[in-house]
């Protein structure tokens, strides 16, 4: 249990921490506090920001200006130049007489007001940057929350996927596995235990191997390509284009989880008496209305419970959106994982995770509520 | 469920639509399956259907072992081509899989035990909050267990070594023992540890003559859930794994990614029967416990 509710809570940590900065810069920030936000900040403030440039480690200064770089872009350069001069005026023994003026003479930027403005943000030891970046939003001049610039808007179309694909899977799941949950629920012990394996064996199949499997049948010269043209449905040139993009993610996803709905769907409908619907019937009701008014609100604890499961697991979908996916079906966890492995923005790592995590949370509480977790039955 | 005999043609026709419906979504869900096998078959280094495959008769020439051959380091000449090398990584990655798969079963079936029949004590306290802690790492998504993880992990020095692997997998594996535990001991008589204890057996003792007997296929299947799950799990493996801690999963979605090759639809293929011999064994205990436990099946 350790070893997985500690690292969720490290991560949680993590996606507002703004400590390692406050550690290279303490007596800059400390003078920067006292600064009252007109003009440029005071001597004191240029003076510090020399010494902890001269002195600080290089390694932890690094680090610091990835960080200065999410708030304002430009920092890493300037402080980067900036730095090499001092260490030169350092090694010449000669302290200048006025910190403020020497900066200014190294880099005119440091005159700009908006970078000291934008390192207003990075004061306390917590932060809510990730968090609005993760919703496409970012500090402007007057650290004001506004709209990142059109071009750099990601997450926020993401998210909208993420759950129009969430919800058109759960949506196909229901379609699909309310007939079949029926139909096993209802034929006799020795039929559905047959039927049941092509449920269960899905389930029990590697997801990589289905993702794989979903992959050969539907690319350009795949099986359903080739049957469709084989029917003479389609011209061998107009072959459809079905997998890396979105369709592709739908289909695949939807295959996948549809046993985690017809489970619960199935296990609610054994226990429904079928005298209901001949009673029904008897009384008058024409099959489709018995079925509307007496089998169908019966089934509704199944479908919320199969709902939310599927809906709750495909929002965190990772492995078939990323592999079936291509540019178009991308969702939301290719961001997590990109920013983890390639660009290394932890923080936006975590702070995304963690609004996904609150997400999942509301659905499973919600689960828990309706259902119970320790309903959850496995085959 | 047969239709009776008076019904109308139309309610015929909704009826075999029906069974048609079911028909089509029973394939959807298991063409996929079926399909990869006869192509891991082929000689093409392309994964799809040739037309000597498709032929009648069938063509030998089409078919052969070449990428079986190719996936447990045999290779001839002709199979090796530059999109396809040589090697035995996938053995390696077989080798490291069943390793970490079973370290990792071994703990987590072990504290999924314990835990659940901790939880099944009827004086447990905070019983439902409990339960659902240990039952989230099955619906907290992957990326995010992840993410935490090698966070984690990395301030502790267990990046890229196998304990910090098998110790993820355990968190993530466990759900799995504590569920199907659960299960087997609904219905379970307490009164057998009394009876027990009261004609002098100790704790020890009654746990593995009694209780150990009665859970026994509910601790299985949920070992070989947990087994399945550990030996199935990619995204822990890929953040936390080094270059040369190959596993399968992580092979496969290597294979997926760069070098699109029919080996891949080999070991699929192998996972594919591995998946078939769990199910049946886990299907087999459900009605042994069952008939243990003398609750009628259904």
């Amino acid at each position: 249990m350790v070893t997985f509710v500690i690292p969720i809570g490290d991560m949680l940590t993590r996606s507002y921490d703004d400590s390692q900065i406050n550690t290279v810069f303490p007596n800059t920030f400390e003078e920067y506090k006292k600064w009252d936000k007109k003009d440029l900040p005071p001597e004191a403030v240029y003076k510090a920001l020399f010494e902890e440039l001269a002195y600080g480690k290089k390694i932890q200064i690094g680090r610091a200006l990835t960080r200065m770089n999410y708030s304002k872009s430009g920092w890493k350069s300037l402080i980067k130049k900036t730095s090499r001069d001092i260490k030169k005026i350092v090694k010449s023994g000669e302290f200048p007489l006025s910190y403020k003026n020497t900066l200014i003479d190294i880099n005119e930027d440091w005159a700009d007001p908006t970078f000291w403005y934008a390192m207003g943000q990075m004061t306390n030891e917590i932060t809510p940057i990730y968090y609005w970046n993760a919703l496409d939003r970012t500090y402007d001049d007057q650290q004001n929350v506004v709209l990142q610039e059109e071009n750099r808007r990601l997450y926020m179309a993401t998210w909208i996927k993420t759950f129009k694909v969430s919800i058109y899977v759960t949506f196909f799941c229901i379609v699909l596995g309310f007939p079949v949950a029926h139909l096993l629920a209802n034929l006799p012990l020795r039929y559905s235990n047959i039927l049941m394996i092509f449920v269960l064996l899905p389930f029990w199949t590697s997801l990589l191997v289905r993702t794989t499997a979903w992959i050969v049948m539907l690319q350009r010269n795949g099986v359903i390509n080739d049957v469709l043209v084989w029917l003479g449905i389609l011209s061998d040139e107009g072959r459809l284009q079905m997998v890396y993009n979105q369709t592709g993610t739908i289909i695949a996803m939807t295959q996948i989880l549809l046993p985690f709905m017809i489970l619960p769907l199935y296990s609610v409908m054994k226990v429904i008496p079928k005298s209901h619907m001949r009673a029904a019937q008897n009384l008058g009701a024409k099959p489709a209305l018995a079925f509307w008014k007496v089998y169908l609100p019966q089934t509704i604890p199944g479908m919320s419970a199969g709902g939310l499961l599927v809906f709750v697991l495909a929002i965190g979908y990772f492995i078939t959106p990323e592999l079936v996916g291509g540019k178009d079906g991308q969702l939301i966890g290719h961001w997590i994982a990109y920013h983890l492995k390639t660009s290394l923005n932890w923080g936006l790592a975590s702070a995304l995770g963690a609004i996904l995590l609150v997400i999942m949370l509301i659905f499973y509480w919600l689960y828990n509520k309706i259902v119970g977790i320790d309903n959850i039955k496995l085959g | 469920m047969a239709l009776p005999s008076y019904a109308t043609p139309i309610q015929r026709t909704y009826y075999y639509a029906y069974l048609f419906f079911c028909c089509v979504v029973f394939f959807f869900l298991i063409a996929p399956l079926i399909a990869i096998v006869p192509i891991s078959f082929s000689v093409s280094p392309f994964m799809l259907f040739t037309d000597g495959m498709l032929a009648w008769p069938p063509d030998p020439e089409a078919w052969s072992l070449r990428w079986y051959k190719n996936m447990v380091g045999m290779c001839d000449s002709e199979s090796v081509s530059s999109t396809v090398p040589c090697a035995n990584k996938w053995m390696i990655g077989t080798v490291n899989s069943l390793f970490i798969g079973i370290i990792a079963t071994l703990i987590a079936t072990t504290l999924g035990t314990i835990a659940a029949l901790g939880l099944s004590r009827p004086n447990m306290p905070f019983k439902g909050i409990i339960m659902s802690i240990l039952i989230s790492p099955m619906i907290v998504p992957l990326i995010i267990t992840s993410a935490g993880m090698f966070f984690f992990y990395a301030r502790i020095n267990l990046v890229y070594t196998f304990t910090g692997i098998i110790l993820a997998h355990v968190a993530l594996a466990t759900p799995f023992v504590v569920i199907t535990v659960t299960a087997t001991l609904v219905g379970f008589d307490t009164n057998m540890i009394k009876a027990s204890q009261s004609l002098g057996a100790r704790p020890f003792r009654t746990f593995f003559k009694i209780i150990m007997p009665l859970i026994l296929p509910g601790v299985i299947s949920g070992a070989l859930f947990a087994f399945i799950t550990s030996f199935d799990e990619v995204v822990i493996v890929m953040f936390m794994a080094s270059l040369d801690q190959l596993t399968i999963p992580k092979q496969m979605w290597a294979g997926i990614r760069q070098e699109i090759s029919p080996v891949i639809l080999c070991m699929a293929t192998c996972l594919v029967i591995l998946s078939i011999i769990l199910l049946s064994t886990v299907e087999l205990l459900r009605r042994r416990s069952e008939k243990l436990r003398g609750v009628s099946p259904h």
